[in-house]
């Protein structure tokens, strides 16, 4: 077991060092409650491809282009994220997120291999913009909850709700 | 100057810093807002300003007149996450942060089943996966029973109960002895979805041949072929009849009609034959001619 957890924290450090330009990643091993086994590659690509969808995120909710999430977000969450940018867009206002951390745990692998469940413990800047403009700044400390779906080529971001931690 | 006399000119600008401070708006949010109920947020002030709500979930803004509570409706504000408020009036503001919270109520049910169809008797060959979400499609974390129950006209249905974990439950269940549908439901808080699952005979079970004489040729025929849960295997299903004599071998594929395969080769005195389905090997007769 211990050998595995091993493997999987060397296995994270090279893409995660790759994906983590600016927000520092801590992954924890997982504590699985699903009874699929979850292999080391498995991990490394879903907390890859999560990671990447954080970029998508703020390039989206920051300049308002729905585009830039159709690649990492599907469901629930591309419907939520996109209306969001629909009504910001509407109301003059953009969105800056700055993620500065974040602890993240593989939680959940469904036993047919179709769903899995993140834990994200993330620090970030909220930045409400008007134009040019920075209206407010909250930093946020919340505990996102992260369901991903297997696509041809990635994992893909279902579910992504946040509650406060 | 004398205290007095100073106090006479400086005190009626103290009085009236309070009454300044208070015409900068401020709000008193509440923590946690349940997803689209209505709520209201007191604020101090005076005059004309906006509150606008920004999340990853959602984004909107209402007028407001400070000094009053703000009103937000019910099914207004419905994505649960975090947000940030800010409160402005002119070049004055507050800002400040809440959650909205899921819905208590479950609404939806996202039941993955797997597989939709399986053969009889397979210890955990069922699994089912339960995403429980409110009306507002947000995902409720508090823990809930989630009820599982397989049921098929074999006999006593399966039933387990799985307290959700930030939101997902899962388990696995067994396939029955008989063939036919099973219906997999999953239940919460009165919600119920069911998924029907296909389960098919399994592999054929001592599988048997007889071999009798028939107008100079060999009548091949299977008994009746079932699975080790009694069974029929279905009409269709391939049974390879094979003959070796001489160090040659003929092989005939013969599709099962009314769970019989039949067939006649023509066998010399001293042929071995043998019959299998898919991977299952039967019985092995050598042929003496009578």
């Amino acid at each position: 077991m211990m050998r595995r957890l091993l493997l999987f924290a060397c296995a994270l450090a090279l893409p995660l060092a790759a994906c983590a330009q600016d927000a520092s990643v801590q992954v924890v091993p997982p504590d699985l409650h699903g009874s699929r086994q979850l292999e080391v590659l498995t991990a490394t690509s879903v907390v890859r491809d999560y990671l990447e969808s954080w970029k998508a995120f703020r390039t989206a909710l920051n300049q308002n282009a729905p585009q830039a999430l159709s690649e990492d977000f599907v469901g629930t969450a591309l419907t939520r994220l996109s209306d969001t940018i629909a009504q910001q867009s509407k109301l003059g206002l953009h969105t800056r997120y700055t993620d500065r951390s974040h602890r993240l745990q593989i939680v959940f692998y469904s036993p047919d291999g179709l769903s899995l469940q993140i834990i994200d413990h993330v620090d970030y800047d909220e930045q409400v913009m008007q134009g040019a403009t920075v209206i407010a700044t909250q930093p946020v400390q919340a505990r996102y909850v992260v369901v991903l779906t297997p696509s041809q080529t990635r994992w893909q971001v279902r579910i992504f709700q946040a509650a406060t931690e | 100057m004398s205290l007095g006399r100073a106090f006479l000119l400086a005190g009626p600008a103290l009085l009236a810093a309070p009454l300044l401070l208070a015409q900068s708006p401020s709000m008193n949010l509440p923590a946690q807002v349940p997803a689209g109920s209505a709520f209201s947020v007191p604020t101090s002030g005076s005059g004309q300003g906006t509150l606008t709500i920004v999340g990853p979930g959602q984004a909107l803004r209402q007028s407001v007149q400070l000094g009053s509570p703000v009103s937000v409706a019910a099914g207004v504000l419905y994505s649960a996450g975090e947000y940030v408020a800010i409160l402005s009036s002119g070049s004055d503001e507050q800002v400040g942060q809440f959650e909205v919270t899921p819905a208590q109520q479950p609404s939806t049910l996202s039941f993955l089943a797997e597989p939709s169809r399986l053969p009889v008797d397979l210890q955990n060959g069922i699994s089912g996966t339960v995403y429980v979400s409110d009306v507002y499609h947000n995902l409720i974390l508090k823990p809930m029973p989630v009820s599982f129950n397989l049921s098929d006209s074999a006999g006593p249905s399966q039933t387990r109960t799985v307290i959700t974990r930030d939101g997902v439950a899962w388990t696995r269940m067994n396939s029955a002895s008989k063939e036919g549908s099973a219906h997999f439901v999953a239940q919460v808080g009165g919600v119920t979805t069911t998924r029907v699952i296909d389960e098919v005979p399994g592999d054929p079970c001592n599988l048997s041949m007889t071999a009798t004489p028939d107008k100079g040729k060999a009548l091949l025929q299977t008994a009746p072929v079932r699975d080790c849960s009694g069974n029929p295997i279905p009409d269709g299903t391939v049974v390879t009849f094979t003959a070796s004599f001489s160090g040659r071998q003929s092989t005939v594929d013969v599709p099962l009609k009314r769970d019989v395969a039949e067939v006649e080769m023509p066998l010399p005195p001293g042929a071995t034959v043998s019959v299998a389905s898919g991977v299952v090997a039967g019985n092995e007769i050598h042929w003496s001619g009578r």
